[in-house]
């Protein structure tokens, strides 16, 4: 979707390490290069360090060593609550607050940012026709939604503030192949159209060559590699291929649908 | 004997009086206590252990504890709400404490993620998703209070252990039940009424 990398550096990981304790590593040397509008997907199985690697791009996660930089500012130099209200937030399930109607969700950041009620309605208003919800919907409770209405909110609510970075932390694994397929689908219209910087985490390979422009395989704690759809499905990585026999998606090599 | 129905009614408005301010100044602290406990890591297990050890002092043995403390000591009424405010700290901290801790965990990271300060986390998102099971600490407070109080009568503190003391003291049924039934009420009553409320305001 975003062949041309050439836009700036949004994201970089600078030998970063993390560990609970000493010589128990999760994260080993990792260095990366997001750049600016590009949808990385990074794709590894359970355990593998990948959304260990999206916590530390808004510092839910510090590293041992090493440095992440965020728009050119290592995350520990930045204040923390601006970081993160300037990246949106994804996770499975959504994670939305399940005492807050659709509406006080999707207005969240919004509201703590102290926008105007006025434009909060408005903006709300806006992002659930934009993920595809019916704006009736705003009153509602998380509960009384579908799993996959409340990813479309979950969806709404990280883009509130416009934050030009969104990180998504198998926003679609809970979801049914065909509720899936349609959001996927989705997405990658609604991201053609935003061009945000996208770091996404996923264990479906197939999902991975569908929405990435780079995919970034992770094994124990360690980058594999990091390369575009149509040379992820060809590389020669021992590694790779034992993904891609995985999801017997060796053969054919279709790489992005895009 | 049980002179009238006024007379009861007193004294069992004594006994809430105690009830409600001993209930009270246990919100007050077991509350922000439990709170506290669930930001400072290594402070939950001593204070959640100290809840439960005054938990285990004979009720009877606390208010002669008590009885020394300079303010304290020199009214029964004092020392009696003291020693049942002592005494509800222990459901008001655990269930304050747990029910912080029993939020969702991705739900709090989701806010955490989108840029919530801690504060904002603390009153926007776990205390109310932790009011069910706060309120269900201060129902149970509240109906061990009511039990307690009747102890009070031992150190002077009226209430309606007053008649049952005496009941018991005359060889009286008639005494005891005069005690003993309008407390069973009141427990009763508060559990039916913070009952309520915890389902009220429990979400979902």
């Amino acid at each position: 979707m975003n062949p041309s990398p050439q836009n700036g550096v949004a994201i970089a990981f600078r030998d970063v390490s993390y560990s609970f304790s000493a010589g128990n590593d999760l994260l080993n040397h990792l260095n990366l290069q997001i750049h600016r509008g590009e949808t990385f997907v990074l794709l590894g199985r359970s355990g593998s360090g990948k959304t260990t690697t999206l916590k530390l791009i808004n510092d839910l996660v510090s590293p041992t060593t090493g440095e992440v930089l965020v728009e050119g500012r290592a995350t520990t130099q930045w204040d923390r609550i601006r970081l993160r209200r300037g990246i949106g937030y994804v996770i499975q399930d959504a994670g939305l607050f399940p005492h807050f109607t659709v509406e006080r969700n999707v207005g969240l950041v919004p509201t703590i940012e102290q926008w105007s009620a006025d434009r909060i309605r408005q903006r709300v208003a806006e992002l659930l026709q934009l993920v595809g919800l019916d704006p009736a919907l705003g009153g509602r409770y998380p509960r009384e939604l579908s799993g996959g209405q409340r990813q479309r909110v979950g969806v709404a609510r990280a883009l509130a503030a416009d934050p030009p970075i969104l990180l998504m932390d198998e926003p679609f694994g809970a979801l049914d192949p065909i509720t899936r397929a349609e959001l996927q689908r989705e997405f990658m219209s609604l991201q053609q159209r935003l061009q945000k910087t996208v770091v996404f985490v996923t264990h479906d390979l197939r999902e991975a060559l569908l929405l990435g422009s780079r995919i970034a395989l992770m094994e124990t704690g360690r980058l594999v590699a990091a390369l575009p759809p149509d040379e992820f499905v060809k590389s020669a990585d021992p590694l790779v291929q034992k993904y891609l026999d995985a999801f017997g998606a060796k053969a054919n090599g279709n790489g992005g649908t895009s | 004997m049980v002179q009238n129905h006024s007379e009861v009614l007193r004294v069992t408005l004594e006994h809430l009086w105690m009830v409600v301010v001993s209930i009270f100044l246990a919100v007050l602290v077991g509350i922000p206590l439990g709170i506290l406990i669930t930001r400072w890591p290594g402070l939950d297990k001593p204070v959640l252990g100290g809840a439960n050890i005054i938990q285990t002092i004979p009720s009877l043995a606390l208010f002669g504890f008590l009885l020394p403390v300079p303010w304290i000591g020199a009214r029964a009424d004092r020392l009696a709400i003291l020693a049942l405010s002592l005494y509800a700290l222990l459901p008001l901290i655990r269930n304050t404490y747990t029910g912080i801790k029993g939020v969702d965990h991705s739900v709090v990271e989701a806010g955490r993620g989108m840029g919530m300060t801690d504060r904002q986390l603390l009153f926007q998102v776990e205390l109310p998703l932790a009011l069910g099971v706060i309120i269900a600490g201060v129902r149970v407070a509240t109906v061990i209070s009511v039990g307690l109080a009747t102890i009070a009568a031992a150190i002077g503190a009226g209430g309606l252990g007053e008649y049952i003391f005496r009941g018991l003291a005359m060889v009286n049924n008639q005494l005891i039940l005069a005690g003993a039934i309008p407390a069973a009420a009141l427990a009763l009553l508060a559990d039916v009424s913070l009952g309520w409320l915890e389902r009220r305001l429990s979400p979902s």
